[in-house]
């Protein structure tokens, strides 16, 4: 068969379904490097089809690279799947048994000791709402200062969404790109174990490049759990992971609490 | 860079070459997909997984076995049609089987008035039936050339130079 042959045969619009045997393709293969004019053909007809399957995709769905990349950062953080250990079985009386007895003595502890301890409840109550009506006060002129942040029409919104390790966990970065700063809301992130700290990353996708903003020594200390923080990096996603107290040179991706791309 | 170039560069695992295959190939994925488990956000869920599935195993693939559009179209049906067999897969359109993408076409919302989209719709619309029941299944189901053959009651021979013929009817159209 000459090359015109081939061509009308039909073969080569099966080649490019996938719908020959593989002694088939080969033989297309070896066509293609005897005669460009068979690979033109090949690729005409995959343009064809090309054109033909996207114009059934579904319309309006984010269909960037970013999720693409995102999801292999998730997947090099999963770690390899682990059987968990079974419970032993709980004998249901014994429980109910010991939960009954301390409910009883509970009650009968809680009422004598409850006259006496109400009387000073009330006063620790007050002087607590005192307390906290200062502070409100304070931190009303705090809460106008970032309110202007973040109402800022130069001002970035970023969501930092929970990871496997912690998927309840959020954040927010406001990032002013002029001012070179982030604010940091990590308001959503439980409060670091003894001995490791949170650790702010900038990220970019492309190759995966991590760069630390440093670590959120006050995290426990700082009531609104809002950090200003210099970001001097043209950053395409943030990160946030739980490192030994001082810090890491690199994130330790299993513990990447929150991931959210710019 | 040509798309050969491109090829080489992803099985090297070099991202950029990755991004401009996906952004080459990323409709026809999700128009394969979406065509088999016809949901909107399960499509993109399984688009996004062949993706990354191909990249895993980039090193598989070899241009001797075909193309690279073969190849990836290739993973999104057969992972499209794992997901309409797991078992969380709600069957929400009773007689999925019978679903071919023209109704897709004929159905996309009013809204996407691109004249490509309108283009496209009226060719394939004066596509006979019978070339349109043998697209949906070589290129958007997977079928072998045997199996069309078997499905449709025609001869094998008839299914190369059918399918030949129904393509370059659209292919004039599309020019």
């Amino acid at each position: 068969m000459d090359k015109n042959e081939h061509i009308q045969s039909g073969i080569l619009e099966l080649y490019v379904a996938g719908a020959l045997s593989d002694k088939e393709n080969e033989q297309v293969y070896q066509l293609i490097q005897d005669h460009p004019e068979i690979l033109n053909e090949i690729k005409e007809i995959e343009k064809t089809i090309s054109v033909l399957t996207a114009s059934v995709a579904p319309k309006e769905t984010d269909t960037s690279f970013k999720n693409i990349l995102i999801k292999l950062v998730q997947d090099r953080e999963r770690p390899s799947k682990v059987i968990p250990i079974q419970k032993p079985k709980n004998n249901w009386v014994t429980y109910t048994g010991w939960a009954a007895s301390i409910l009883i003595g509970s009650t009968l502890l809680f009422n004598i000791i409850n006259n006496n301890t109400l009387n000073d409840q009330l006063a620790e109550e007050k002087q607590q709402f005192e307390e906290q009506l200062d502070k409100a006060n304070s931190s009303l002129a705090e809460n106008e200062k970032l309110l202007t942040v973040i109402r800022d029409k130069d001002i970035v919104t970023i969501p930092l969404a929970g990871q496997n390790v912690s998927p309840e966990s959020y954040a927010k970065v406001y990032w002013n790109k002029n001012s070179k700063t982030i604010y940091l809301d990590v308001k959503g992130l439980p409060d670091p174990p003894e001995g490791k700290v949170y650790q702010v990353w900038s990220l970019k996708l492309n190759p995966l490049t991590p760069t630390s903003l440093g670590t959120i020594d006050g995290f426990l200390a700082d009531a609104n759990k809002i950090f200003n923080i210099d970001n001097p990096n043209d950053s395409q996603a943030f990160g946030i992971t739980l490192e030994p107290a001082g810090g890491s040179e690199s994130p330790t991706m299993d513990q990447l609490y929150t991931l959210g791309a710019v | 860079m040509q798309l050969e170039e491109l090829v080489v560069q992803f099985k090297n695992k070099n991202v950029k070459a990755f991004e401009s295959l996906y952004e080459m190939y990323n409709d026809s994925v999700s128009g394969v997909i979406f065509n088999i488990v016809r949901d909107k956000e399960l499509a993109q869920e399984v688009t996004q997984d062949v993706f990354i599935k191909a990249w895993n195993n980039a090193d598989t693939y070899s241009a001797k076995k075909g193309r690279f559009f073969t190849w990836i179209i290739n993973i999104a049906r057969n992972a499209a049609i794992d997901k309409t067999r797991s078992k969380n897969f709600k069957n929400n359109s009773k007689n999925l089987d019978a679903n071919i993408f023209v109704d897709i076409l004929e159905t996309h919302d009013s809204l996407d008035n691109s004249t490509d989209a309108i283009g496209i719709k009226n060719f394939v619309g004066k596509l006979k039936d019978t070339c349109k029941k043998l697209i949906e299944l070589l290129y958007f189901k997977g079928f072998t050339q045997k199996e069309a053959s078997e499905n449709l009651e025609i001869p094998l021979g008839t299914v190369k130079t059918r399918n030949r013929n129904c393509l370059n009817e659209l292919r004039v159209m599309l020019k």
